[in-house]
């Protein structure tokens, strides 16, 4: 196990290094894209460099090298999630296609009269997937309303989970809010009426250990790019039972048993639903990533985080007309902004060009911003490479920017 | 004033600012200064949707010129709208056509016309070009 200690940290990430516009960059958009760490740089590199061939198939050197080490790459994340099987571990492009696997299988297995329960904090990737497939399919889709701290509203819950309900599809975190689900609790009400349940990892892995068993979830997904790996890798995990019900999402190679011209038997878990050539270099790479950001303790980075989070609060809340979206107790450190009389637009730009990188807008969670009557705000998303410093930075950089705008 | 004396004279006026804070700062007071828009011809069918801020667009011929008349709900693209009205706005329509809007490059703005940007500013200008490009036929 590697001590966090954070001046040592940082420099296992070169990006954090540069300036912007003769500025020294202060990156607060982490619930974008996290930095990656000089190892997962050169992982890809090296894969390029010396070992690259198609993987599966292949009776030569070095297709079964890369086999070897895609496969490696799985029971990583196997072991990572705490997964029971590692066919249960499919690897994708990312979050949003993750969920749209799913939720494509569904729009096969769903008819009229069965619903599809979402929540009003998902990201638009949480809720549009499963429109269509309640379009597809007939099937209604309903939700789990907000209430004003940015919670999910579990007022109605018993009536929301009901003999209808098949599928739950829920964020365990809220990338605009920072919310932290009671997911346990939904799972357990979800799965006593027969209804499977998605949960949505992608805002979740970064800030905190997961036990996919433990959990019970049915299907659980997220992406690499955000876990300091590379952009273009994800993974869903399923139950094998739950994946093996699921219709195959797209056809090609590998995910074959037999084709003839009459037709095609699929492959088994997990390469019935891996068509084509994946991205090998990035799941190789993202393995580097979970080997990297598993040598520390978590609680050690969650505790410097939440420490962030609290630090950066304070000061924000001590700024005039500065109201924080999203006030849960239990949150991760994201924190989401509106300011009285100034564009989150105009904030982000006066903020960038002093060097603070944040994301403004709906977040693409734009119910989340009709809920709150608003058009978007400033969201800072810290990582644990992060530091109080760079907080001072960013508010006095906000300081600036709301005095040119008041 | 042609518009690309207009230009010219921006392109000057930006000229004494090495500092970005320093440029934007100027932005955003012609951005106060003007009244672009009356609230009541703020309606939805002039509405140009940018995924980070709202852009009103309004329009009038008189004789052989084209009016523009617009707005924002964020100052900083209210101030980069003033500087396009600035040349745009009183001009021919064959000359709007034409231009290519050399000066917002010059100033270093040429990312708040960036597709990836959608603060609605691109699209603003393709709706100013094309009506231009439809007086200009008519």
């Amino acid at each position: 196990m590697r001590k966090f200690e954070i001046n040592t940290v940082r420099k296992d990430f070169p990006l954090l290094e540069r300036t912007i516009y003769g500025k020294r960059l202060v990156y607060f958009d982490n619930g974008a894209t996290a930095q990656k760490p000089q190892i997962v740089i050169d992982r890809i590199q090296q894969y390029y460099s010396s070992e690259n061939a198609n993987i599966h198939r292949g009776v030569h050197h070095l297709s079964q090298v890369g086999t070897d080490l895609y496969e490696e790459a799985r029971k990583t994340i196997q072991s990572f999630l705490n997964a029971k099987h590692e066919e249960e571990i499919i690897m994708t492009k990312g979050t949003t296609d993750s969920i749209n696997l799913v939720a494509f299988g569904y729009s096969k297995l769903l008819k009229a009269g069965d619903e599809v329960l979402i929540t009003e904090m998902e990201h638009h990737s949480n809720i549009v997937p499963w429109q269509m497939a309640c379009e597809y399919s007939g099937a209604t889709c309903r939700y789990i309303p907000l209430n004003g701290k940015g919670e999910l509203d579990l007022s109605n819950i018993d009536e929301l989970i009901n003999s209808k309900t098949k599928i739950l599809a829920v964020t365990h975190v809220s990338n605009s809010l920072g919310t932290i689900n009671p997911i346990e609790m939904l799972i357990e009400k979800a799965h006593a009426v027969g209804a499977k349940v998605l949960i949505d990892g992608a805002q979740s892995l970064q800030h905190f250990k997961v036990d996919v068993q433990q959990l019970d979830a049915d299907f659980y997904v997220f992406s690499g790019h955000k876990l300091f790996g590379p952009t273009g890798t994800g993974v869903l995990y399923g139950k094998k039972e739950a994946l093996e019900q699921l219709p195959p999402y797209q056809g090609g190679g590998d995910m074959i048993k037999e084709v003839k011209m009459s037709g095609t038997t699929y492959n088994e878990l997990p390469h019935k639903f891996e068509a084509g050539t994946p991205n090998i270099a990035g799941g190789i790479a993202l393995k580097t990533a979970i080997d990297y950001f598993t040598e520390f303790d978590l609680s050690e980075l969650e505790a410097h985080e939440k420490e962030l989070l609290e630090y950066a609060e304070t000061k924000l809340k001590a700024l005039p007309g500065v109201r924080i979206i999203g006030t849960s107790e239990n949150k991760v450190s994201v924190l989401s902004f509106v300011v009285e009389g100034a564009h989150h637009f105009d904030v982000g730009t006066l903020l960038d060009k002093q060097g603070v990188a944040v994301r403004t807008g709906h977040h693409c969670t734009q119910p989340v911003m009709d809920y709150f009557g608003i058009n978007g705000t400033v969201r800072a998303s810290f990582a644990f490479y992060n530091t109080k410093e760079e907080v001072d930075i960013f508010i006095g950089a906000l300081e600036r920017a709301l005095n040119m705008l008041g | 004033m042609r518009i690309e004396e207009i230009e010219n004279e921006i392109i000057d006026e930006f000229a004494i600012y090495d500092d970005w804070m320093d440029k934007y700062e100027y932005i955003i007071e012609l951005g106060k200064d003007l009244s672009l828009i009356k609230e009541e011809n703020k309606t939805d069918d002039k509405l140009i949707k940018g995924c980070q801020s709202r852009v009103w667009l309004d329009s009038e011929k008189d004789g052989e010129i084209l009016n523009f008349y617009a707005d924002s709900d964020a100052i900083i693209t209210k101030g980069i709208i003033s500087l396009l009205l600035r040349v745009f706005s009183g001009q021919k329509p064959e000359d709007i056509a034409k231009s290519d809007l050399r000066f917002i490059k010059e100033i270093g703005l040429q990312e708040h016309l960036s597709p990836t940007r959608a603060n609605g500013l691109l699209s603003m200008v393709k709706q100013i070009k094309l009506l231009a490009l439809q007086n200009v036929a008519a």
